[in-house]
């Protein structure tokens, strides 16, 4: 199978950037979380939409970077 | 990529899709999130984790000579295979499975430029079947210690000026505002870098679809910081995988001598008592901020 609708966006999450890949694959959509700098994976989630996918990974990718503390 | 001081250690994705399944390649994934492989991977990839599997999970250490022999016996690597590593944060743990493999004096192994990324993003095939290797007797040499770096010769690169150490973690690592990647765990007492540090992010060698900076533009990235390969290298990070790209870079892409990297990295240096440390942004080469 191949993936489809590949698609990267960045969005700010709790102050930070953040970098959103998704894309189909399947009947499935697969979403990634990476923070911008460095450039970390945060999340990885599927959905039937890919805003379903996107919307896991944002929810988890806050959970995280809600804990980041600047000193 | 035929600029490169060894452009055979780097295949383009459309080679690698086309030489997968050669009986003499074997190509393997491996992933900062070692589950992103069963989603679906390269036809004819195996994968490795990099926390289990290409690391002694006792004691923080690379894998033994016994053990990277056994890993590549049941991979089905023999010590003729051409072993192309790819993996997602452009090739952050495909560099450090890299860096291991020469240490162990493994001939042929390349990285597939772009990585995982790239691979998708160009919509090309992915599949969930797992290959399942013939086992060989790989037979690997001791290790070679002059690609690593552990902490004494840090601290005598900074006491004697001997090597130029390179960090390549974010700004906001490197300044001491955060102590990990953003969202990541907090693994050490301390933030900032240590002394005399060049700041050079990892990812500024690569382009926006996750491939290397062409050659002269690599050369200069590096250069304008002091690391024209005229006295020894020292790169680090947090946990030594990021500096094993960078490793990789300033090594086989621009053929500097003398590179190690430091894996101990600033999971080491940030929680010794007593080390110097130093905070605050990046100074220029010229010494301004």
């Amino acid at each position: 199978m191949k993936p489809e609708a590949y698609s990267e966006r960045q969005v700010e999450v709790d102050g930070w950037q953040v970098n959103l890949t998704s894309y189909q694959l399947g009947a499935s959509f697969h979403c990634k979380a990476d923070n911008v700098s460095p450039g970390a994976w945060l999340a990885r989630t599927t959905g039937t939409t890919r805003q379903e996918a996107e919307q896991k990974a944002l929810e988890r990718a806050r959970q995280l970077l809600s804990r980041t503390r600047r000193q | 990529m035929s600029d490169y001081a060894n452009p055979e250690t780097l295949v383009s994705t459309a080679w690698a899709g086309e030489h997968a399944k050669d009986p003499n390649v074997r190509v393997v994934e491996v992933d900062v999130d070692t589950s992103a492989y069963n989603e679906g991977h390269v036809p004819g990839a195996i994968a490795w984790a990099w926390n289990k599997q290409l690391c002694d999970t006792v004691r923080r250490d690379i894998l033994s000579q016994q053990d990277f022999e056994k890993l590549m016996s049941e991979s089905g690597v023999g010590n003729d295979t051409t072993v192309v590593l790819y993996g997602d944060n452009n090739n952050w743990f495909a560099a450090w499975a890299f860096w291991q493999m020469k240490m162990y004096g493994h001939r042929d192994v390349r990285l597939m430029n772009g990585g995982r990324k790239k691979w998708i993003a160009e919509g090309r095939d992915l599949t969930t079947e797992v290959p399942k290797p013939l086992r060989t007797r790989y037979s690997a040499s001791k290790a070679d210690l002059s690609l690593r770096a552990f902490l004494p010769e840090v601290q005598r690169a900074l006491s004697q000026n001997g090597a130029a150490l390179v960090d390549v973690r974010s700004p906001q690592e490197f300044s001491g505002e955060i102590l990990a990647p953003p969202g990541l765990p907090e693994t050490c007492q301390r933030g900032g870098h240590i002394p005399g540090a060049r700041s050079i992010p990892w990812g500024k060698a690569c382009r926006d679809d996750g491939t290397f900076l062409p050659y002269e533009e690599l050369k200069a990235l590096y250069a304008e910081e002091g690391i024209d390969g005229s006295k020894p290298v020292i790169a680090y990070c947090r946990i030594g995988e990021r500096s094993s790209h960078t490793w990789f870079a300033l090594k086989h892409l621009l053929g500097y001598r003398n590179v190690k990297n430091y894996d101990g990295s600033w999971t080491e240096w940030g929680n010794l008592v007593g080390a110097p440390v130093e905070r605050g942004a990046a100074l220029t080469a010229g010494g301004g901020r």
